[in-house]
């Protein structure tokens, strides 16, 4: 799933402080599970801007709603007439959401509420670990399953660098090195061969945006 | 003599660091220089050394050719995409400098600007397979170039990484991949450089054994704790403890010169690489310690 951490809230009230008319809005899907941008954190957010406003004696009238999902726009359509009557929309999706809506909404500028990280698992309730790039060209069958595009700080394809320290990567003790697991794993599925193969410069074209696909089967249907 | 005649002769190869300083002010940088000619074999230029933002490496490779010693260009994925490192290789090869060491590179976290984007477009064992690819006249995307490089490309090794397992699958994809000299990460366990020389000796390739010297107990005791893949051990420790203070310095030298010596007269490697961060003024009194002068 998409993970994302709010704002630092100076940050935000400094987004909001001029407007007249906010509305927070929600998403109910990926940031609403990392606990950053669901319905639930939208209205919390909301009344804690009432009360900074309410602090430094400004009028603003601030409420809160939300969507399942802001990256598709079936799932907002329905209550944009509503939404189109704020002079600001402070958005809790992520970065996708927020580009989408903006090109729907007309004159009414969308800011962003949180800061969209990474495509992340889940590996313990409340903690979020980067398991994928997203760089489009994917070669977990050589590496056992353990990405180094993601998980290897400098995105290693061919072995840990001299920054490997007890298992861990030279930029934090907290991250574990990609190139030892990948080794252990290897190990284990009886493929150290397959790790001794080098690994030839990624084609990183298809890792650099602006990105999109067609799905062919419903392009052939549509024909 | 190139460095590769100078390796392939079996003479016992001495090299050692000349770090780009921050800022045009080069006086110092050509203090070393001078002391170092005619000592050393070569001079190793490091590339933004632990990520610092510095003099290109590029650069002071020419002005230490002007000056009358041969350079090896330390070249680390960092900073530069495919496209740069090619543009600098080709550079580095019309201005007449001909060996390189291939690096990954530290990450940008280690040095003076953290905020920087790294590239890493690719690294190591891949530059190693682009220097190889222009040394035969083809770029990295198979193009003909007019004229190719001529490198003599070398590369790291941490000896006593830990674990050593999976650096060594990676040393192995660094000699296919072209490189046919290596200079080692700071060793000071002999009979552990010892048998995994018995293992390097396998391949091809020169080996340089990379000294750092211990200017105290403390900094020993800070690079075990803090620097992946060095190890100082107990006795060496000790040994700087005993000799107090002020004969610290004297003794991290004395330690250096009596490894060299060891390294050259058991023939157990082709060489070192000495770095001396910021003491290479004592190299000369290093190597005529060790009986290389």
């Amino acid at each position: 799933m998409i993970t994302g951490e709010q704002k630092p809230f100076d940050e935000i009230w400094n987004m909001v402080k001029d407007y007249k008319k906010v509305l927070v809005f929600g998403c109910n899907t990926c940031v609403a599970i990392c606990h950053a941008g669901g319905g639930k954190e939208a209205e919390i957010l909301a009344s804690l801007l009432r009360m900074r406003a309410a602090q430094e004696g400004k009028t603003i009238e601030i409420n809160h709603a939300a969507v399942e999902r802001h990256c598709e726009p079936e799932f907002f359509q329905s209550v944009m007439d509503n939404v189109r009557k704020y002079d600001l929309v402070l958005s809790t999706a992520c970065g996708v959401g927020v580009n989408l809506l903006s090109e729907h909404i007309g004159d009414v500028p969308v800011f962003p509420a949180i800061n969209t990280e990474f495509f992340g698992a889940v590996p313990r309730a409340g903690e979020f670990t980067e398991f994928c790039a997203g760089c489009g060209n994917c070669i977990l069958h050589l590496t056992g399953g353990i990405c180094p595009i993601a998980r290897c700080s400098k995105s290693l394809l061919n072995g840990p660098c001299g920054g490997t320290n007890n298992g861990s990567c030279e930029v934090s003790p907290d991250i574990k090195c990609a190139w030892v697991l990948i080794y252990d794993r290897m190990k284990q599925l009886n493929k150290l061969d397959q790790m001794k193969e080098i690994n030839d410069a990624k084609d990183w074209s298809k890792a650099q945006g602006p990105r999109n696909f067609k799905v062919k089967l419903l392009e052939e249907i549509k024909k | 003599m190139s460095f590769k005649d100078i390796l392939d002769s079996g003479k016992f190869a001495v090299t050692a660091e000349i770090g780009p300083p921050k800022g045009t002010d080069i006086k110092e940088m050509y203090h070393h220089i001078e002391v170092l000619k005619g000592k050393i074999d070569v001079a190793n230029v490091t590339d933004n050394q632990s990520a610092v933002m510095r003099i290109s490496s590029l650069a002071v490779c020419k002005i230490v050719l002007d000056n009358g010693m041969e350079p090896v260009l330390q070249m680390t994925c960092r900073d530069r995409n495919r496209i740069g490192l090619q543009a600098d290789l080709l550079g580095a090869s019309v201005l007449g400098i001909h060996n390189v060491l291939c690096l990954t590179g530290d990450h940008v976290n280690a040095g003076d600007h953290k905020q920087a984007k790294s590239v890493y477009d690719v690294e190591s064992v891949q530059l190693l397979k682009i220097v190889e690819g222009m040394n035969n006249g083809k770029d990295m995307s198979g193009n003909d170039m007019k004229g190719g490089t001529n490198f003599y490309a070398g590369a790291v090794v941490t000896p006593e990484a830990n674990p050593l397992e999976p650096q060594l699958v990676k040393f192995e994809k660094k000699v296919k991949a072209g490189a046919k000299f290596f200079q080692t990460q700071a060793i000071y366990d002999m009979e552990k450089f010892k048998s995994f020389m018995a293992y390097a000796r396998k391949f091809p390739v020169k080996m340089l054994a990379g000294i750092v010297v211990l200017k105290s107990a403390g900094m020993a005791n800070f690079m075990n704790k803090n620097v992946p893949g060095i190890t100082v051990p107990q006795d060496l420790i000790d040994e700087l403890k005993a000799a107090g203070k002020e004969k610290a310095l004297e003794t991290g030298i004395n330690i250096a010169a009596r490894h060299i010596k060891m390294l050259k007269d058991e023939k157990i490697c082709d060489g070192v690489h000495i770095m001396a961060i910021g003491m290479e003024d004592k190299v000369p009194m290093i190597m005529e310690k060790a009986g290389l002068l």
